[in-house]
């Protein structure tokens, strides 16, 4: 069924297919429609679960993680500051490896307080052990809900996930999504079975604590865990497919890559912009191509280096800073084509901060910079270093 | 209750679970290397009164036949039933070496 939705509408409807038994809600601009539909859904009967209302996003994650050690199918919602106030419980349940699906509105934090979209929230808790996605659009919105939860519970990766959508950019504006019925839902995702939660039959201690000895031998098993999500996602892309009819294509999306000489590298929905770009670019002769991250934990290093392998210059576009260095998304490409041997010279586009708009222009300036080469590290709209003043 | 003790385990690569799960009641050690004093029961000055029982943050005091008795693979030498026992029965001595 064909319906006219938000990115925040659609991702609570694949979350209602994927039929969690408990929800635990605390909003927060812009993904508070997501637990708000969510309640209606509950209300109308439309989604059988456990709707509970905490007082903050520490509690809404900590009541996930509990409703999860119980055995259940779990989802929580939520965006920067909420995403930062509920940091410590990350690591919890990455280190206790219980499957929760949580959706992040991408948003800026504060100071200077500001609600609109950039990656600064998730991207500063890539390293709490959670699997991120990024989406571009509605539909992929709603088919990473259900994608997640496939994910996340198959017993070799047991690792919760974060699916990331640009705050208003992708939460509030609206496009044609095609809502699959439950009935094919279910053929996807099977109910949730686990044996890491609380059982009468055989006691367990949970979320102990573990000494100098064992503590780092939890800690390589939930990297590798995090690591087997990388053959799991293609099979899950595979059966998706199946069910479906929509194949996605694994942990990166490559847009006219193939021959190209001019890349940019970038995640969410800015990819559009990009890709449209490229296109004009081709037609003036430029060998111009896309490549979108959609998975960055765990990286695609081997996928992005075959992908680049031809590459003379590629620019990274992120919403983000790692103040005093660059940004993180560019830390980790930059790594991956140095780690292959790739000698493509790598330039960071640092742009959106705080909503700001990226435009057009912007997007041609950036493949214009990196033929004829530029500083690092460039702020779109402001320069390199020095040009701030 | 007594806490029911086993071997301590060293866990090895394989063993160590993939999620912080485990059997429950798994300790395996004893407190008592936490005490520089323990408590010593004058058996003839105990009246049995249980007050030492019920204080004992623990739960290491039982009374067998109207007299107190401490465990001492769990006592943690706090003092709490030598400072309330209201006969005097209790004293704290230095734990032998």
């Amino acid at each position: 069924m064909k319906k006219f939705l938000s990115g925040n509408e659609a991702f609570a409807e694949g979350i209602r297919l994927a039929r969690p038994q408990v929800v635990s809600a605390y909003p927060i601009t812009p993904q508070t429609v997501v637990v708000e539909k969510l309640s209606e859904m509950v209300e109308d009967g439309s989604l059988s679960s456990e709707f509970i209302h905490v007082e903050s996003e520490h509690s809404a994650l900590s009541c996930a993680i509990g409703a999860s050690a119980a055995g259940a199918r779990t989802f929580t919602a939520t965006s920067s500051q909420g995403l930062l106030y509920m940091a410590e419980c990350l690591y919890y349940a990455s280190g206790g490896r219980f499957p929760i699906v949580m959706m992040n509105a991408d948003r800026s934090v504060a100071l200077p307080w500001n609600i609109y979209g950039d990656q600064r929230d998730s991207l500063s808790q890539l390293d709490s052990g959670w699997i991120q996605a990024y989406a571009e659009n509605a539909q992929e919105a709603l088919d990473l809900a259900l994608m997640s939860y496939r994910i996340a519970e198959e017993r070799t990766v047991s690792t919760p996930f974060m699916v990331n959508l640009d705050g208003f950019v992708l939460t509030h504006t609206y496009e044609t999504v095609d809502i699959p019925s439950q009935e094919e839902a279910d053929r996807f995702l099977p109910s949730y079975e686990t044996d890491n939660c609380f059982d009468f039959d055989s006691p367990k201690n949970m979320a102990f604590s573990a000494g100098p000895e064992t503590n780092y031998i939890f800690k390589y098993k939930e990297h590798k865990g995090m690591l087997a999500a990388k053959p799991v996602i293609e099979k899950a892309e595979e059966e998706f497919a199946a069910v479906f009819g929509r194949k996605y294509p694994g942990l990166i999306e490559s847009y006219r890559t193939e021959d190209a000489d001019y890349v940019i590298v970038t995640l969410g929905s800015i990819a559009g912009l990009c890709r449209e770009t490229a296109d004009k670019l081709r037609e003036r002769g430029i060998r111009a191509g896309v490549l979108r991250l959609r998975y960055i934990r765990p990286f695609p290093n081997e996928e992005l280096a075959a992908a680049m392998a031809g590459v003379k210059a590629y620019a990274v576009l992120e919403k983000d800073i790692s103040f005093g260095n660059e940004g993180t998304v560019f830390t980790n490409v930059n790594s991956a084509l140095k780690k292959a041997g790739l000698t493509a010279k790598g330039y960071n586009f640092i742009g959106g901060l705080g909503g700001r708009n990226i435009s057009h222009a912007d997007i041609e300036d950036i493949f214009e910079k990196i033929q004829k080469g530029t500083e690092d590290v460039n702020f779109i709209g402001i320069g390199g270093l020095g040009d701030g003043k | 209750m007594r806490p029911y003790v086993r071997e301590k385990k060293i866990f090895s690569f394989d063993e160590v679970p993939e999620n912080t799960c485990f059997e429950a009641g798994y300790l395996t050690t004893v407190n008592s290397g936490w005490r520089s004093i323990r408590p010593v029961v004058d058996a003839a000055k105990c009246v049995g009164c249980e007050q030492c029982y019920l204080y004992c943050p623990d739960g290491v005091i039982s009374i067998n036949e109207k007299k107190a008795e401490i465990d001492y693979d769990f006592c943690k030498g706090c003092g709490v039933c030598a400072k309330i026992c209201r006969p005097g029965a209790i004293r704290m001595e230095a734990e032998p070496k």
